[in-house]
């Protein structure tokens, strides 16, 4: 039996990247704010101390800062006629927990989507007819425009200090920057980051075939910051300890170097750390969210009433909450009926490794963030020509090689041993001369589908007896034929760069959820122009509980070609804006549909 | 529910404290005057050590004040009537925080800064007694005297009286601008920054003559706050000094430790112009003439930047310039260049957390390296620190981190 709390205006479950976005931003209209998050508070200076961040083996391979499958997992399958099993062991993707959610561990690479990712079913069939697009890809429309989300991005961007190079500023192309980016309105907070040798080395092949290279854009500072929330981030030491580790050095933007310190000093607002939200209560229309239940870690439950709700967990636990809280209807694959679970995606990564001459290239590729790179960006979204392809999507492409950690780099060419002296030879004599993008070096779409999508499992259960999140995903022939061009294409880059020898990789079926890929999980509660169609409006207002707001990823229909953390922080502010500008002075839907 | 809670509690404790200030002879309704006692109390931090952190309950006494003789607990200041100092009279009151002379003769010990409060007005104490009469009352009943024997017994606190204690409101110094004077007020009274940062005698008495040259205290070091070129603010303009008081950190420091919380609980809350006057006092505290301090071991020198390259220049960079508003400059730093390397080995073996402000909310902070270390390992990178750069200061011995070491263990922050 919970026990009922003192009511507050706004309860936000996660406190990642948007939790603590809309916690500021509604704390700051003046709400008096609740965050309950499900794991641990995090503090560089404890959680990840300089003086034991760079472990390896502790974070990359033990997964520290990540949640364990114990507390909550997913069961899988690739098809609606298999049965799908629990994960016992991350593979595909990585589950952050606590605060700062994945915003701890990302690579802090901070892209804005193409304009015309955000009308892609609209912008494709206009260019390449009806028929052009399989009948089972379920791509929409996203109800938002890039020039609405520009200055959201924008923000975005000023708060983590993002340093990059401005390829197009105000509709003129810039030197050096990204040529196919939408128009921004103003450069990059902070210039883009040093590329050491190898990079540069990429960036000068590239444009011998005739591409325009541009440097990554980084949330690893190039140097120190202060946002306009007057948080100070220092500059980034290439550590190449980014990904799957926490910053310790208060170079990489994540919620605790940006926002939370700001967050922390504002009266109305209060975190409850190691508190699982278990469902969201509604009334007895289910048209109106009463605020969200929890249990603490000795197994106390709690009842937290709210005028306002807002959904801010990971794509998968939003997902999940929804259909456990019976909010909107579940997505039937069948019938396409359905708004909850619908259009879930993930992504379509594909790479290789370069090998050189020892003699000649010595490339210390320690010396990396989790962001560095020269990328093109000729083949992602619609940027080429599909129409002889047979294929929509891409990706951007770089070299873009994020570390070089002693147990995990290894790289050796085929036919090496899988262990012993020669393995060890081969090691020693590739490692400074090879450039290892196996699994990262193409970044590419992976669109949506009829038969992909995420719904409560009928067998398995987590701790608190609530059906497990069921995914049921596979690789279709589009993302499969994508992959095989675009890897191509990067592999040739590789090569002109002077390797010896090309080990290309690119992404074959099935989808398998043990290999890591990324952690861009995306959809199931996506936003949209049509309550049928969509679960959330183009606030990330939920059709059917209108005080209900959905954050993150959850809210792609498709995922495009570029990581999603620039767009999952525009979409925050984007909403947030919405909240205070209308929903707050006049609470209740705000599109009629 | 949790908000009307408080409002029944505020405005129940109001009542008492409005019963109670009727017979203190204090108006509750000259709000300037309460607004002044506010502000006075800010200054003076009385909360740092009359507010038990984490309470709830502002002023009511609790907190432990280490001494060199023992340990004291602060007394309840609320107006409650039994417990607090509801009952005083407007003299006592001012007697108490002016000289030191409590309640029917009692002497109060001179952890309470009545040594430096005794330069305020009697104007300015009344404010005070008027603030403190519109806080809420709590009844918390505090021993104070927790020393051990012969330190417990207040008699003799009269000959130290004389010994240390000159008492008399603050004199202007003529011929010094009205802004100097004004600091002077302020650090010599209200802000009583000698209490920490004065040199003292056998007795815990101001050294006569050593004012604001630097002492250790409560497992930190309060360092030298005079103009003095090496080791006391003589790098800093009046600019920074105001800039560090108002937001912990400027561009070459960040505050941690004791002097974070009197930023937080005080200094943050003054007034820019107040704070500049403090800053221009101590930019005219002459310094000292300094012989060079004993050379280092090269072979330590030579160890000790082996570990600064691994350890410690990704935030204070590999020439300790630091970053400004987040990582402390260690070059050129006079807090490195102490005699005393209490507060490095402080900050080396148990990490500190800079303070958080409204100006600068960041509140970068420090881990701890003591499992990393060893006691060879800190007292080389320390002596490296202290001596690189154009620093110079005596080298840190291992044992004397080894004995740093044994008395933070015993020590809660």
């Amino acid at each position: 039996m919970a026990t009922k709390l003192p009511h507050k205006d706004a309860v936000i479950i996660g406190l990642g990247w948007t939790g603590s976005i809309l916690g500021y931003e509604l704390a700051d209209a003046g709400l008096d704010v609740v965050a309950i998050e499900r794991g641990p508070w995090r503090d560089p200076a404890v959680s990840f101390p300089v003086s034991y961040a760079q472990d390896e083996l502790r974070y990359r391979l033990q997964h520290e800062l990540f949640l364990r499958p114990a507390q909550s997992t997913v069961t899988f399958r690739n098809k609606t006629s298999e049965t799908a099993l629990p994960v016992r062991n991350w593979g595909a993707f990585m589950l952050g927990n606590g605060v700062g959610g994945a915003g701890v561990h990302w690579n802090a690479e901070t892209w804005r989507f193409l304009p015309s990712d955000f009308v892609l079913r609209t912008h494709l069939t206009q260019r390449y007819g009806d028929k052009f697009l399989p009948d089972d890809m379920t791509i929409q429309d996203w109800g938002v425009t890039f020039d609405e989300l520009e200055p959201h991005y924008d923000r975005f961007e000023r708060l983590c200090g993002t340093s990059g190079t401005a390829g197009n500023l105000k509709g003129k192309i810039q030197d050096g920057g990204n040529p196919f980016e939408g128009a921004r309105s103003r450069p990059y907070p902070t210039p883009a980051q040093k590329q050491p040798f190898s990079y540069t080395l990429f960036a000068k092949a590239a444009r011998e075939l005739g591409y325009k290279p541009f440097p990554q854009p980084s949330g690893n500072l190039s140097q120190a910051y202060t946002n306009p929330l007057g948080v100070k981030l220092g500059q980034c030491t290439y550590c190449g300890f980014c990904e799957w580790f926490g910053c310790a050095n208060y170079s990489k933007a994540s919620p605790q170097t940006t926002i939370l310190p700001a967050l922390v000093r504002k009266p109305s607002f209060e975190a409850r750390t190691d508190c699982e939200v278990t469902r969201i209560n509604l009334d007895s229309t289910k048209k109106r969210a009463t605020g969200v239940t929890y249990v603490d870690t000795s197994g106390n439950e709690w009842e937290q009433p709210a005028d306002l709700v807002l959904l801010c967990a990971f794509q998968l636990f939003n997902v999940q909450l929804l259909l456990i809280s019976g909010v909107g209807t579940p997505y039937d694959p069948q019938s396409r009926n359905g708004q909850i679970g619908r259009n879930f995606s993930h992504q379509t990564v594909s790479g290789g490794i370069g090998f050189f001459d020892k003699d000649k290239y010595i490339f210390n590729p320690f010396i990396a963030s989790g962001s560095i790179g020269m990328c093109i960006d000729e083949f992602n979204g619609d940027n080429f020509d599909h129409g002889p392809l047979g294929f929509v999507g891409g990706g951007y492409m770089g070299h873009v090689q994020t570390n070089g950690r002693p147990i995990q780099t290894t790289p050796v060419p085929p036919g090496t041993p899988a262990w012993g002296s020669a393995w060890k030879r081969a090691v020693r004599d590739n490692y400074l001369s090879s450039v290892d993008n196996a699994g990262a070096g193409v970044h590419a779409s992976m669109y949506s589908y009829q038969t992909n999508y995420l719904d409560l499992d009928p067998t398995y259960k987590d701790r608190f007896g609530r059906p497990l999140m069921r995914m049921t995903m596979d690789f279709h022939d589009n993302e499969i034929k994508m992959s095989a061009y675009l890897t191509e294409k990067f592999a040739a880059i590789i090569k002109q760069m002077g390797a010896k020898q090309v080990v290309a990789s690119p992404r074959k079926g099935p989808y398998d959820v043990t290999a890591y890929q990324t952690s861009h999980l995306c959809g199931g509660a996506i936003m949209g122009a049509d309550p049928k169609s969509s679960a959330v409006n183009r606030y990330l207002q939920s059709w059917d509980v209108p005080n209900l707001f959905v954050m993150g990823a959850s809210a792609f229909p498709q995922n495009a070609g570029y990581n999603p953390t620039g767009t999952v922080g525009a979409l925050a502010f984007w909403a947030a804006d919405a909240l205070r500008s209308q929903y707050l002075k006049n609470p209740g839907p705000l599109v009629h549909a | 529910m949790r908000n009307e809670h408080t409002l029944i509690a505020v405005s129940l404790a109001s009542a008492i404290a409005a019963g109670s200030a009727a017979a203190q002879g204090v108006d509750l309704q000259d709000y300037s005057q309460v607004a002044r006692g506010r502000y006075l109390a800010i200054a003076g931090d009385c909360g740092g050590c009359h507010t038990l952190p984490g309470s709830g309950h502002e002023f009511a006494g609790g907190l432990t004040i280490e001494t060199p003789f023992g340990n004291l607990l602060a007394p309840n200041i609320t107006p409650d009537a039994e417990t607090g100092i509801g009952a005083m009279s407007n003299d006592e009151f001012v007697n108490a925080l002016t000289k030191g002379t409590g309640r029917n003769g009692m002497h109060l010990y001179p952890a309470m800064p009545y040594t430096y409060y005794t330069k305020i007005s009697r104007d300015d104490a009344l404010a005070l007694r008027t603030y403190f009469a519109t806080v809420p009352a709590v009844r918390n009943e505090v021993r104070v005297n927790q020393l051990p024997f012969p330190f417990n017994v207040r008699t003799g606190l009269t000959g130290w009286d004389e010994l240390n204690f000159k008492p008399g409101p603050f004199q202007p110094v003529e011929g010094k601008s009205a802004e100097w004077n004004r600091g002077a007020f302020l650090a010599e009274g209200l802000a009583h920054c000698g209490l920490c940062h004065t040199p003292k005698s056998e007795l815990g008495g101001d050294k006569k003559g050593e004012a604001l040259r630097g002492y250790a205290l409560q497992g930190w070091y309060a360092p030298n706050i005079t103009n003095d070129s090496q080791l006391g603010l003589g790098s800093w303009s009046a600019d920074d000094i105001a800039e560090y008081l108002k937001t912990g950190h400027n561009r070459t420091s960040a505050a941690g430790g004791l002097m974070g919380e009197m930023i937080t609980d005080s200094a943050s809350h003054m007034t820019d112009a107040d704070l500049h006057a403090i800053a221009v006092y101590l930019k005219d505290q002459p310094g000292e003439e300094h012989g060079a301090p004993p050379s280092a071991d090269p072979a330590v020198l030579k160890m000790g930047g082996k570990i600064y390259a691994d350890e410690c220049s990704a935030c204070h960079g590999p020439n300790g310039r630091g970053a400004p508003g987040l990582f402390p400059t260690l070059a050129g730093a006079s807090v490195v260049r102490q005699n005393d390397a209490t507060s490095l080995m402080h900050v080396v073996l148990r990490g500190a957390r800079s303070v958080g402000t409204e100006r600068a909310p960041t509140a970068p902070a420090m881990p701890s390296f003591a499992w990393l270390l060893t006691d060879d390992e800190i007292a080389a990178v320390l002596t490296y620190v202290r001596n690189s750069w154009g620093n110079a200061a005596a080298p840190v011995s291992a044992r004397t981190v080894s004995k740093s070491r044994r008395d933070l263990a015993e020590r809660h922050d």
